[in-house]
């Protein structure tokens, strides 16, 4: 998928910091021939399950409750221990590894963030490095850092309790605690289903932005398509007892389903579904006029006029988004205020085009402003450039199924005999899928 | 009254502060014998089962006669006096100490276990602070009882301030023995007022403003 590994958009568009390299530094992951059974019951939950997760990739797991992509997920981090198989990370074996020392090495995050109540925020960030002997000072600095990178003043939030925070924040916080001894993998399940709809897209949108900057392997467990659509470089399709309907880039399992059961599962708004992948970065940004707190408003509203512009937007001194004020909003200001806007239109610059109409829609505003990395601002996006991808990304859909890159499946599904119906279309092509992963 | 509690004023502050070190030390060992306890069964819902049986039926055992039981075995004084006080201290604490920790939500103790905690320093660093306040509100409630359990004690010759109400009840109608009882009954109410103000401040003190309600 071009858009991940080598995005000229996202480069050219980024201000000052596309100086950060942005090495994989995750690791792969490789389930080999993994069964697991629960006690009492009669079908195994996952069944001869061999999946290769490459490495500085998002992977997400999808398909219906009850399907075994959860086991699955928590058999990497060996939460659930696989009856028959073998889990083997970065080219080691960790299936008989004490498994305490495996998951301080993998970073784990739950519905809701999973924080503990009578630990403050740093504390909670703090805890794995904690166990792992740091001392500290480089413990708190630590901490300050992830706050950043999930966009929350540490001098604010770093000695909050998890209820003072918002669902939203309470994630954030779940996602740096994960992070926080740098493990090379994370693994995420149903990470963004306890939020609000809104919440959910700027969260989706910040995970996107720290895995450009991280690489990590991410591996997400979901029920909603949309997301995995949005998130994953790759999407496995579960059926019962973890069968790998399809494992393949989202645009390949859009435009290419494998079989019946994938088509059903991913609707019959799957046309639409292509907008989705289309992302704010891919359509062009329009520049604006941009004011600082304590301007006067005069002189902002006479840089708007001169432009052409209808409208200001107010940057705070680390350039993220305050306020987006009209003309009329400017003459009847003197000085320019400080105080952020709750239900400004912001997206993400990897935000899809449907997350972007989504948000002008809801704060009723004619056009969204795209942060980049650390919630900079970058540019706007209006309802007619969104309009005209729309209808380009319509146009080409039906063309573009051969282009996608990489196309390949890289998951090497092995039936069992147990395991009915399965296609043998799919273990046919599981041969060459395994070489598309270095 | 005055002249009785001014003749024995010493021998008053030195019961009570018996008493009061008597019923502190033995709620000590109840509270590490309740927690041991309830980490042990509170994962096995037959065991919990077990627990809540025994804490409920062992708090209708008369306390009189259980120390006067013990009594035969292991003869007067501190012993018989200590465990029968810190076995009804126990009581109480188990129950809120079981109810506790089943009421923790699975999904903070999966998050523990998924960031690396081993089982045991999950219950250490997450289970039992956040059942703290319960458990810590079922040591008060064993404060109030075992004060009184506590003045029982002096029929085993045990220490506290139990002696002046069972000498005063023994010689009821002579000199000064109403003084007496009345000593002893005040005193066992006024240490209890002392002790559960010292245990909403250790409260105050230990538990994170997180989970203060």
């Amino acid at each position: 998928m071009s858009e991940f590994t080598s995005s000229p958009h996202a480069e050219s568009t980024s201000t000052d910091d596309s100086a950060t390299p942005t090495a994989i530094t995750g690791a792969s992951i490789l389930l080999d021939h993994v069964t697991k059974r629960f006690p009492g019951q009669t079908r195994p939950a996952v069944d001869g399950l061999t999946m290769e997760i490459p490495a500085g990739k998002i992977v997400m797991f999808v398909g219906p409750s009850g399907c075994g992509k959860t086991t699955t997920l928590k058999m990497i981090n060996r939460l659930i221990e696989p009856s028959e198989g073998r889990i083997v990370v970065d080219g080691d074996d960790v299936t008989d590894m004490n498994s305490d020392t495996l998951r301080r090495g993998i970073g784990y995050v739950i519905q809701a963030g999973g924080l503990f109540p009578h630990m403050t925020v740093a504390t909670n960030i703090g805890i794995v490095p904690k166990m792992l002997g740091w001392d500290k000072a480089r413990i708190a600095a630590r901490v300050d850092e992830l706050l950043e990178l999930v966009s929350l003043d540490p001098a604010l939030y770093r000695d909050r309790y998890p209820k003072e925070l918002s669902g939203g924040q309470q994630q954030r916080v779940g996602v740096a605690r994960a992070l926080a001894a740098d493990p090379p993998i994370l693994l995420m399940d149903e990470p963004f289903g306890a939020v609000d709809p809104i919440t959910r897209l700027r969260l989706q949108d910040e995970l996107i932005n720290i895995q450009e900057e991280l690489q990590k392997t991410i591996v997400c467990v979901t029920h909603d398509f949309d997301e995995a659509v949005k998130l994953g470089d790759w999407i496995a399709i579960f059926n019962e007892g973890a069968q790998l309907e399809q494992y393949d880039t989202p645009e390949r399992i859009l435009g290419d389903p494998a079989n019946e059961f994938v088509e059903n599962f991913i609707g019959s708004g799957a046309g639409l579904k292509q907008l989705t992948l289309t992302r704010v970065a891919d359509v062009g940004l329009r520049a604006a006029v941009v004011g600082n707190p304590g301007e006067r408003a005069a002189d902002v509203l006479a840089r708007v006029v001169e432009a052409g512009h209808g409208h200001a937007v107010i940057i705070d001194e680390r350039r993220r988004p305050l306020q987006r004020l009209s003309r009329r909003e400017l003459g009847r200001l003197q000085v320019i205020s400080d105080i952020p806007d709750p239900k400004l239109p912001v997206v993400g610059i990897r935000a899809t085009l449907n997350d972007a109409l989504d948000t002008m829609l809801v704060s009723s505003a004619g056009a969204a402003l795209v942060t980049g990395r650390r919630d900079m601002f970058k540019g706007v996006v209006d309802v007619q450039t969104v309009m005209d991808a729309i209808t380009r990304s319509q146009a080409a859909a039906g063309l573009d199924s051969d282009q996608a890159p990489v196309g390949l499946n890289t998951g090497l599904f092995q039936a069992q005999a147990s395991a009915a119906g399965s296609d043998p279309s799919e273990i046919e092509g599981s041969g060459d899928g395994a070489g598309a992963v270095q | 009254m005055w002249d009785f509690l001014s003749d024995q004023y010493e021998q008053i502050l030195f019961s009570s502060w018996q008493h009061f070190s008597l019923v502190v030390q033995c709620l000590i060992l109840a509270t590490v014998i309740a927690v041991v306890l309830a980490a042990l069964v509170y994962r096995n819902s037959a065991l919990t089962g077990i627990a809540n049986s025994v804490s409920a039926i062992g708090l209708t055992i008369p306390s009189f006669a259980f120390i006067g039981l013990l009594i035969a075995p292991l003869g007067f004084g501190v012993v018989p006096a200590v465990i029968v006080v810190a076995f009804f201290a126990t009581l109480p604490i188990l129950r809120n100490a079981v109810v506790g920790l089943s009421g923790i939500s699975p999904s903070i103790v999966e998050s523990a276990r998924g960031i690396g905690m081993s089982r045991f320093r999950t219950l250490v660093q997450v289970e039992l602070p956040m059942a703290w306040p319960i458990i810590l509100t079922g040591i008060r409630v064993s404060a109030q009882m075992v004060m009184g359990v506590a003045a029982i004690a002096a029929y085993s010759l045990g220490p506290g301030l139990g002696g002046f109400i069972f000498s005063g009840l023994a010689r009821l109608g002579g000199a000064k023995s109403l003084e007496s009882v009345l000593t002893g009954v005040i005193g066992v109410v006024v240490l209890a007022l002392i002790l559960d103000l010292l245990l909403v401040g250790l409260g105050r003190l230990t538990t994170p403003r997180g989970i203060r309600v």
